[in-house]
Formats: C-alpha cells, structure tokens, sequence
C-alpha cells in the first residue's frame, strides 16, 4: 500500500484569545483606561498545544465538553482563526459546514442566495450554475425557489446550506453539529451523503456531542478538555474513555 | 489551499478566485437598495437631481454671480464627494456587519469593504446620467475632454478603497470611530469648494485646500474636464494619482496588518 497524503498537519497549535478586551471596543474608554492604567490584557487560551494529523480518507471525530475547544480547533482548521503559536497546515480544498448556510442574505430569493453562498465557498458562478439543478434535487426546495430566504423555515435553510457544501466533493469536510436542524429523513439523507463523500476518498473532521454518531461515522478521535488533548487514536477506544471519565 | 498565501502572488489568485463573490455582492447592494421600490434605478438619477435643485436654489442666490452655470458646477463637487462620503460612511461597518459570516466560514476579508465601495461607486456611474441632463437643459458645452473624465473617477474609486479599507479596520477595534469620522466628513464638506468658488475663501485656507484636500484634487480635475473643458493641470493631476495610490497603499497595509485580529473584536 501506498503512502497516504496528510491531509491536515495540526503542529502544536495554541490560540488565544483576550478575554477582557470584550469591554473595551471603542476610542474614549481605551483612552479613559489608558491613563487610569487600567488596560489589562486577560489572556485565555482556547486550545494548548495540541497536535495531530489527518490522512487522507480518515474520519475524525472531536469529542468534549462544552466549551472545551473543538469548534475553535475545526475554526483554526477552516482558516477563521489563526492559531497564537504553532502551525496548521492544509492540503486541499476545505468545505467548512460550522454553520448551515452562513452567509445567506435574508432578503435575497433561495435561487440567488444559492450563488452567493457558493461563491462565499470559493466557487465561481459557471461553476454554480452547473450544478444548481443538483442541488436544489437534494435540497427537495424545488418549489420555494424564488421566494426570499427570510420565510424559510430553520431546517430548510439548512437543508440548503448542506446541499450547496456537499455539492461538489471536497477534499476535506468540516462538520460542527449541524445536523441536529432538519427532520429525520434529511438527517437520514445527510448521513448517506457523508458516507458516499467518504468513500470518495474526503477526509471528514466531524464534532458531535452524540457520541453513537463519532461511533458510526469517523475511525479516529481525539479528545480535548479544556484545550489540552486528553487522548487520541481509534475512535471507539476514545469515545469509551471519555464515557466512562464522563460518568465518574 | 484554502488559506491565506503570503506575498502579492497570493493575493492576486486569491482575489481571482473569490472575483465572482465580489461580483455578486456588488449585485446584491444594488438590488437590494432598489427592491420593492416603484422607480427602482430611476432613483439613482432622480434623488442627486432633487438635492441639485433645492441646493441650487439656496446657494445660486449667493454665489451665482460668480460662477457660470451653476447648477453644472454644483453638480461636479457634489456627485463626487456624496460618492466619497456615502462608500466611505458604509465601508466604515463592512467588516462589522459581516461578523456573523467571518465568524463561519473563510472569506477574504477585504471583500466586503471593497464591495461596499465598488455598488456606490455603480450608483455614481447612474447619477452621471443625471449630471448629462443637468448639462442638456442648461446648454452647457460638451467636449472631447468629457472623454478623460474616467480617469479622475478611477483616482477617486482607489482613494475611497483605501480610505474604505483604513476606516473598516480601525472601527473593528474602536467602534467609535463612526461617529469621530461623521464630525471629519462634515468639515471635510465645508472645506471642500463644492457650493462656494474656491477664490471666496481667504488667502491661508485656500493654499491649505489646494495642498491638503484630496477631494478637491478629484473635484478640480473632473471640474477641468467636465465644466471648463480644459486638460487639469500637471500639479493637481500629479497630487490625485500620489493621493490615490497612497491611500490605498495605507489602507491596505493597515487591514492586512491587523486583519488576524479582527475575529477577536468582532
């Protein structure tokens, strides 16, 4: 067998943020802090030195709890973030689904929004339009598609957002809880679709807080508490671990 | 790859790739100003024509005298400074009101500032309509140099982006400086010959204008061109592309600097 490419290099990767510039975000009271020197720079870091690497075709899940750094670390991977110290490196197209359909604009129709949306992904209009038929098909939205995104309901937006990122196969997808929106047969459809892009040869960084899910869909996982990581490797030895430290 | 490459190479595939975002939201502005109303664009020539006349109407009974046609040389300073306070006014939050997409997903974040500035500079394009009937109904005199007008229009378009994107960055840190860049823009206006011939102000605040206005730099030019049909003189032709060229330069390079931040702020 072959070498399999890395896909996601995470080398050591800490972010950081600052918790107490939340209050300040305007001139006068930054001056105001200024000369009472009370300008204090709280840091906080979201993520501490975690590592791991991806290869191609490999499924991983991120498990923890809330708030433990696994939305910041699938952010650092999409490029949303920049990581304080170390480095992330990625090879291929990143399809990032942190949240359905972000970057729909309310007022525009469905159709529209479709092109925008898949242009917010990096995709060209030729390229949308190529492919418009097949989404609205797995979207099922055939019949609302000139009325303006704000009378859609949450799921069918979301059904939407999954369509358009799904579309076209990435070669690493990023998966953040979206499926808890949409009924079951969508949930149902979103699965298969995940598993056909899988077997497709993408490589898939999934965070659930359903652990049956990490179970069924991803062999690896890694598992992160409070920004450190905690444990990682095949994905069923992980998920039991973090079980049984959760019923303690 | 989907993040940022460093160095102009980068820069230049990235915007390549994202060219058709920046098409579609310039698209999106323009519909979406006009959308549901009864004239639609018909507004983007009928609303500069309204404020012309009613400021005609005050101002010709004071300046008249002096000036030729005014209503064409109101017209000139004002369809190009409102362009410069409108994209710059809207540029200023187009990294704010963007949040929740930057928060989501990776786009380059000049995108949005330089879309905002790009769909007023669309409606400015429209509004010239309105300075051609402004110039038919007068009987004013067309000349060839009309035809080197877009040259003066591409200096104000690059001084606005960077103006546009120098503004976006500092309000992601101070929200305040909306309302401190409000107060600029009003003395900008007073201080730029838009209404009132340049020779009316004494002697100090005319040398400070002519040296230190960017806006008048555009205004003068496009004045040349469009109202005296004449060629703009070296000095002041020299002092649009220097101004234009710099201000993007600052603007740039003081949003790429920080632009790393900007997910902690907003």
């Amino acid at each position: 067998m072959d070498e399999k490419r890395v896909m996601v290099d995470v080398d050591h990767v800490t972010v950081r943020f600052n918790l107490a510039n939340q209050k300040v975000d305007n001139l006068k009271e930054y001056v105001i802090k200024l000369m009472k020197k009370e300008l204090m720079f709280q840091e906080f870091l979201a993520l501490k030195d975690v590592s791991f690497q991806v290869l191609q075709g490999e499924a991983w899940g991120l498990i923890g709890t809330n708030g433990s750094g696994k939305s910041t670390m699938l952010k650092a991977i999409s490029g949303i973030l920049k990581p304080y110290k170390g480095s992330i490196t990625v090879n291929g197209s990143v399809a990032p689904l942190i949240e359905l359909g972000a970057g729909f604009s309310p007022d525009l129709t469905a159709r529209e929004n479709i092109y925008l949306n898949g242009c917010v992904l990096g995709h060209t209009e030729k390229f949308m339009k190529e492919h418009f038929d097949e989404i609205v098909d797995f979207a099922e939205l055939w019949d609302f598609l000139d009325s303006p995104l704000k009378n859609f309901s949450s799921g069918m937006s979301a059904r939407l957002g999954f369509s358009i990122a799904t579309m076209v196969k990435p070669d690493i997808l990023i998966v953040d809880e979206i499926l808890a929106v949409g009924d079951y047969k969508f949930r149902q459809k979103c699965e298969a679709r995940m598993k056909e892009l899988l077997s497709g040869g993408t490589t898939l960084l999934y965070v659930s807080h359903s652990i049956e899910e990490v179970k069924r869909l991803c062999d690896h996982a890694i598992w992160i508490d409070k920004g450190v990581e905690r444990m990682k490797g095949e994905a069923n030895m992980v998920a039991d671990a973090y079980m049984a430290a959760m019923q303690m | 790859m989907n993040q940022t490459k460093g160095g102009l190479k980068g820069f230049i595939q990235e915007f390549w790739k994202y060219r058709d975002l920046l098409k579609l939201m310039v698209m999106k502005d323009i519909k979406l100003k006009y959308r549901r109303s009864f004239l639609g664009y018909v507004w983007s020539i009928l609303n500069p024509l309204m404020i012309m006349v009613i400021m005609t109407m005050v101002f010709s009974t004071m300046f008249a005298r002096n000036i030729e046609n005014f209503p064409v040389y109101l017209f000139c300073g004002q369809l190009l400074f409102n362009f410069m306070n409108s994209s710059t006014h809207e540029a200023i939050n187009s990294v704010n009101y963007n949040a929740p997409l930057l928060k989501k997903t990776y786009v380059p974040k000049y995108i949005f500032t330089v879309a905002t500035v790009t769909s007023s500079a669309v409606d400015l394009i429209f509004s010239l309509g309105a300075l051609a009937i402004v110039m038919l109904v007068t009987r004013a005199e067309f000349t060839w140099y009309i035809l080197l007008a877009p040259f003066v229009l591409l200096q104000l378009y690059l001084f606005c982006v960077g103006l546009g994107l120098f503004l976006a960055q500092a309000n992601v840190f101070f929200r305040d400086t909306q309302f401190i860049y409000n107060a600029v823009t009003t003395a900008w206006m007073y201080l730029t010959p838009i209404f009132y011939p340049l020779e009316s102000l004494p002697e100090w605040l005319i040398w400070v204008v002519k040296h230190c206005n960017p806006m008048y730099f555009y205004v003068g030019q496009f004045r040349d061109l469009v109202y005296t049909g004449t060629m703009p003189g070296p000095v002041i032709l020299t002092a649009g592309w220097a101004a234009a060229l710099g201000m993007l330069l600052v603007g740039a390079w003081s949003f790429s600097r920080n632009q790393d931040k900007f997910i902690l702020y907003i």
